[in-house]
């Protein structure tokens, strides 16, 4: 089996939600306050759902797309927001830029007539990342999937949302060690397009697992005499 | 250390979080300890009175009522050590402690655990020349936000899975306290507990019941204890067993402080558990609720919205009539009903529990120290 030239170090990582005490109404005021907040605040929107809610069947990743379509009753635009994929994005910036570009294209077409009842308004929250070294380390394949399967929802959303949204690495943790330090350029690229956004975590982390051990079966095979 | 300081010991939400909290930070090696703070009538009377004004009842704070709140105020700084390098002061009625001259070099956190979304204006600015002193302030909801110039935090509050009120009982334990308080189980049994109190609207529980009873066979239970900090609750139960007076299928059920077994054999039994508040921090009972798999009819008001995601872990609603709706839609589906307490228990399981609770609170003793969006620790 291939060891790696570098072994793979999990990290743990836990968030605080921190108030921001803005708020919005309107889909106009979503989109002014959208504007001006921090990426810690799109990223939280954004990723709030999959992270809290995990165990359910997936819903919209995005707060904006389930308040618009719930609260506001507006299901177009819910449904515009809905299908704005984070993975596509390689920044929390371009992510937020094509939300506010959504919506405003929305005001356009349609106006901004509905407003939230009292008590339902928006809540701008930001995450606040505490991120710390386990004692987990992977030199190969068989180590690295080992670890997965116990590996906390809090660590997978880490080196697979934050490593590169929020700290602008170019890809995920795993492919970046998968091609960087293992050599695997197919299951590096496997993992890289696979889009998280439209699973539960654990359906992730099940379908990571499935791609290493094909991987490793198919190892074994060449290897063997 | 942490030193925590509340108005009461016993009774209320605080107190059976910080009994729980507070031995297992001790326990994780954070030297965490617990002071009340003491007061008489009169300064309860006022503490209600902001109590109620926060959670949006409008109230007018009078010269004598700030005279009275100043005063033990005054006392409680004199008579209480601070200790704590943090300090973590909960809700309004000790929140002037920040004044003490042993308040400088500590980091001050007031933790609100009240619905303060639309505050009373005279009750909100009473308190505010304090909580601007603190380095945060903690709530349970994001709605609960204010305009501060001090970092805000949400934590939402939890239940501990192995308390008396929330761990596993044996069917017979559940039976037994059913024959305590002659509640026949011969028809589903629709359940609030609650302290007596206005905001946990036991009244309108009791006319959305009617509602119900109209087409399902069903009891009622309201079931409920006072605060040693809550002058008003006996008025409230007065009224409550006025209303519910000459309904034989109504039970109006004073428990005692420490009656934990008998709230958990109270939820464990019931059909469909009800919150109807009209205020509500966080709701601590629901959170109970959803972790025994109970389907959950509640108030779409404050902190119950983070735990019952309409149609999905439960039902919200808005008035007498959604109650009644909601009560009965889940008394014709159990199925439906048996999903949703389910998917309930779960999402307790991931968010509500103690073990988050005391996590979030170490993080928070962290992110104090450092400014940034992203912390890392090596």
């Amino acid at each position: 089996m291939k060891k790696a030239r570098e072994a793979f170090r999990f990290f743990e990582r836990e968030h605080l939600k921190e108030l921001t005490g803005l708020r919005a109404s309107t889909v106009r005021e979503l989109a002014g306050v959208l504007k001006t907040v921090p990426d810690s605040v799109v990223y939280y929107h954004t990723h709030r759902f999959l992270e809290e809610h995990h165990f359910l069947t997936p819903e919209p990743a995005s707060d904006f797309a389930i308040w618009v379509s719930d609260t506001l009753g507006d299901e177009v635009l819910g449904e515009k927001l809905a299908n704005i994929d984070a993975f596509e994005f390689p920044t929390l910036e371009a992510l937020r830029e094509r939300t506010v570009n959504v919506i405003e294209g929305h005001l356009v077409a349609g106006g901004d007539s509905r407003r939230a009842p009292d008590g339902r308004e928006f809540h701008f929250v930001k995450s606040v990342s505490v991120v710390m070294p386990t004692p987990y380390l992977a030199r190969d394949l068989r180590e690295f999937v080992d670890v997965l399967r116990k590996l906390s929802l809090g660590s997978l959303a880490f080196h697979f949302f934050e490593a590169r949204l929020r700290l602008g690495r170019p890809t995920n943790d795993f492919s970046a060690w998968f091609e960087g330090s293992l050599g695997e350029q197919e299951l590096a690229a496997q993992v890289a397009r696979f889009d998280p956004y439209y699973r539960t975590l654990e359906g992730t982390r099940s379908l990571l697992i499935q791609l290493i051990e094909r991987r490793l079966r198919q190892g074994s095979r060449t290897t063997s005499p | 250390m942490v030193q925590n300081v509340n108005s009461t010991f016993s009774g209320g939400g605080v107190a059976e979080i910080l009994t729980r909290m507070v031995p297992l930070l001790c326990q994780l090696g954070v030297d965490a300890r617990w002071s009340v703070i003491k007061g008489d009538g009169a300064f309860f009377e006022v503490t209600k009175k902001l109590h109620n004004g926060l959670h949006g009842q409008e109230v007018v704070i009078s010269d004598e009522d700030a005279r009275a709140f100043q005063e033990t105020s005054r006392s409680n700084i004199e008579n209480l050590r601070v200790l704590g390098d943090i300090m973590v002061v909960h809700d309004p009625q000790p929140v002037a402690l920040i004044d003490s001259t042993e308040a400088a070099g500590r980091t001050w956190i007031w933790r609100c655990h009240i619905d303060v979304s639309r505050p009373s204006v005279p009750a909100w600015e009473f308190i505010r020349p304090w909580v601007e002193k603190y380095d945060a302030a903690v709530f349970s909801a994001p709605a609960f936000a204010r305009p501060l110039p001090v970092r805000q935090f949400l934590i939402s509050p939890s239940i501990d899975p192995l308390s008396d009120k929330n761990r596993e009982l044996p069917p017979e334990t559940v039976d037994a306290v059913l024959v305590k308080y002659d509640i026949p189980r011969d028809k589903p049994l629709i359940v609030q507990i609650s302290r007596f109190d206005y905001l946990k609207d036991p009244l309108g529980v009791i006319e959305a019941f009617k509602l119900v009873k109209r087409s399902a066979a069903c009891r009622l239970v309201l079931a409920g204890g006072t605060a040693a900090d809550d002058p008003w609750s006996d008025r409230v139960l007065r009224d409550v067993r006025l209303k519910a007076e000459g309904d034989p299928d109504i039970h109006v059920v004073l428990m005692p402080q420490g009656s934990d077994l008998d709230v958990n054999a109270l939820q464990r039994a019931a059909t469909i558990v009800v919150q109807k508040s009209l205020k509500e921090g966080f709701g601590l009972t629901v959170t109970e609720a959803l972790w025994k798999g109970k389907p959950v009819v509640a108030s779409a008001v404050g902190g119950i919205t983070l735990q019952v995601k309409d149609k999905l872990t439960g039902l919200l609603c808005h008035g007498i009539e959604g109650t009644a709706y909601s009560i009965r839609q889940l008394l014709g589906n159990p199925e439906y009903a048996s999903w949703l307490g389910q998917n309930g228990r779960e999402h307790v399981r991931h968010n509500f529990l103690i073990t988050r609770h005391l996590r979030d609170y170490l993080l928070l003793f962290l992110a104090l120290g450092h400014p940034e969006d992203v912390v890392y620790l090596s």
